[in-house]
């Protein structure tokens, strides 16, 4: 199981980096492998604002459906375009190419709510 | 709940990195590579699935013929020992105790059943018997491995020696494979051609491996259940417990092909009736155009009436799209039909289309 070290994490299964005040968000590795092949991911357009641990998208695989949950609140500024048409690169490389969207965040001070990866790979065990 | 039952090639799964997940009283696999490769392997080449979790019956008896034409609704006087048919087990009430296939034997019949149903369907046909009828359930002293795809046969053919140029396809045959006397058929849950092996417990070693050696040279691939169902899907295969069960009718779910009306069978009045005056409702097909997933129990609209319920949904891996079984008024129920699926507070757009959604099967 692949837990970078360099992340923050939700109990949900998501992770986030953040670079000044921008913060990418995708899901984990163990997410992707729970949830199979990914048929589709329903996020929200840029302009738009999330809210931390406020559902911001669904996410399909062929078997079952599962909400996502906003790591860190604020307002989209990208959304990974590729997931469009290859979805399954979630699967591939949830840390990389598979990242859903980018936000400016409102409180970078909300990561300290979030777990490391010593304290995410403990809720997996 | 008791401890869920490992099959005998339970080790052979976590061999293979299946993931596993408990299913009926079983712990089996659901995928091992992922559903999507699992499929199209069964699709485009052959695959291989651990089916130990359905029954199996044995009926015998002077009156096995006369008990069996009365509790299913298919017409068994039509089978030569050696041929199989598809039919199901019905309440007065016309609803479906079980779905499943009864093998005609020698001196009886051999049912295979759904694993979820094994003790409902036991009780309810000892319930039944009042003649000289014998039901024995093998279900725990037999395995089952299914061989299924278009190049089933040459993975079939490198571990028996039966003539399977000359078998057809819902016949049976008792024959030597990887050196143990079985019963095996044509048969399948998948719309391709393949084989299905009943197999004792002191040959369940030597078959696994036998046919993952001649497997492993055609690219065969393990399948888990999650693949099963996209495959049994987009055939209009129904699933009973979601598509099917007590509640429903074989002519609402579309299997009036597998009830014969000219014999008499427990719920034949109701089922006749419906049959005659239409029935409210019916199992259908439907394919959505949009990426949303419609899964079991979202609900289907007219317009802002509600005039159903989907009872199987996924994306098919075959066709790329979103495709659902479900049941609508009978006003909706033809092919062309535009109706509405509600997922997530929003109506997404589906039309009824005609079985089976995917049409270029080895086998339909």
């Amino acid at each position: 199981m692949d837990i970078p070290s360099d992340l923050k994490y939700t109990k949900e299964h998501e992770w986030v980096s953040l670079d000044g005040d921008i913060a990418t968000i995708g899901i984990t590795d163990y997410a992707q492998g729970e949830l199979g092949d990914i048929v589709f991911v329903e996020l929200p357009a840029v302009g738009e604002s999330i809210s931390q641990m406020d559902s911001f998208g669904t996410i399909e695989a062929v078997k079952a459906v599962s909400d996502l949950y906003a790591p860190i609140s604020g307002e989209v500024t990208e959304v990974n375009e590729a997931l469009e048409d290859d979805p399954l690169v979630i699967n591939r490389d949830p840390y990389g190419d598979g990242w859903m969207v980018k936000v400016r965040v409102s409180d970078a001070g909300q990561v300290e709510q979030l777990l490391d990866d010593t304290g995410y790979r403990e809720i997996l065990d | 709940m008791s401890e869920p039952i490992r099959t005998r090639f339970y080790n052979y799964h976590l061999d293979h990195n299946a993931k596993m997940v408990e299913f009926a009283g079983y712990v089996m696999p659901i995928q091992y590579k992922g559903i999507t490769t699992e499929h199209l392997a069964v699709r485009n080449n052959v695959g291989m699935f651990d089916l130990s979790h359905m029954g199996e019956f044995e009926i015998t008896g002077k009156d096995a013929t006369a008990f069996v034409q009365r509790t299913t609704t298919n017409n068994v006087e039509q089978l030569e020992p050696g041929q199989i048919q598809y039919s199901c087990i019905t309440l007065p009430t016309g609803g479906i105790v079980d779905d499943m296939l009864v093998y005609r034997m020698e001196d009886g019949y051999y049912l295979v059943v759904n694993a979820a149903n094994i003790e409902k369907d036991f009780n309810w046909l000892s319930s039944q018997i009042n003649e000289d009828v014998q039901l024995i359930n093998h279900s725990e002293q037999t395995s089952l491995l299914a061989i299924q795809g278009p190049n089933s046969e040459q993975v079939m053919s490198k571990i028996t020696d039966a003539n399977l140029a000359d078998m057809a396809y819902y016949t049976w045959v008792r024959a030597e494979v990887a050196g143990c006397e079985v019963m095996f058929s044509r048969t399948g849950y998948t719309g391709e051609d393949g084989f299905e092996i009943y197999i004792p417990p002191e040959c369940t070693d030597q078959i696994w491996k036998a046919a993952m050696e001649a497997g492993g040279k055609h690219d065969m691939e393990l399948i888990g259940l999650g693949a099963r169902d996209t495959l049994r899907l987009e055939m209009k295969m129904a699933l009973y417990g979601n598509d099917i069960d007590e509640s429903t009718t074989p002519v609402e779910a579309g299997l009036s092909f597998i009830i014969d009306f000219d014999k008499d069978f427990i719920g034949k009045d109701v089922i006749e009736t419906q049959k005659k005056e239409k029935p409210k409702r019916r199992l259908v097909c439907l394919e959505l155009s949009d990426r949303a997933i419609p899964r079991h129990g979202y609900a289907i609209f007219d317009g802002e009436e509600q005039i159903g319920n989907v009872t199987s949904g996924s994306f098919s891996p075959s066709l790329q799209k979103p495709i659902a079984l479900g049941y609508v008024a009978r006003k909706k129920a033809k092919s062309g039909s535009e109706v509405s699926i509600e997922i997530r507070n929003k109506k997404v757009p589906a039309v009824v289309v005609k079985p089976p959604f995917y049409k270029d099967a080895s086998h339909k």
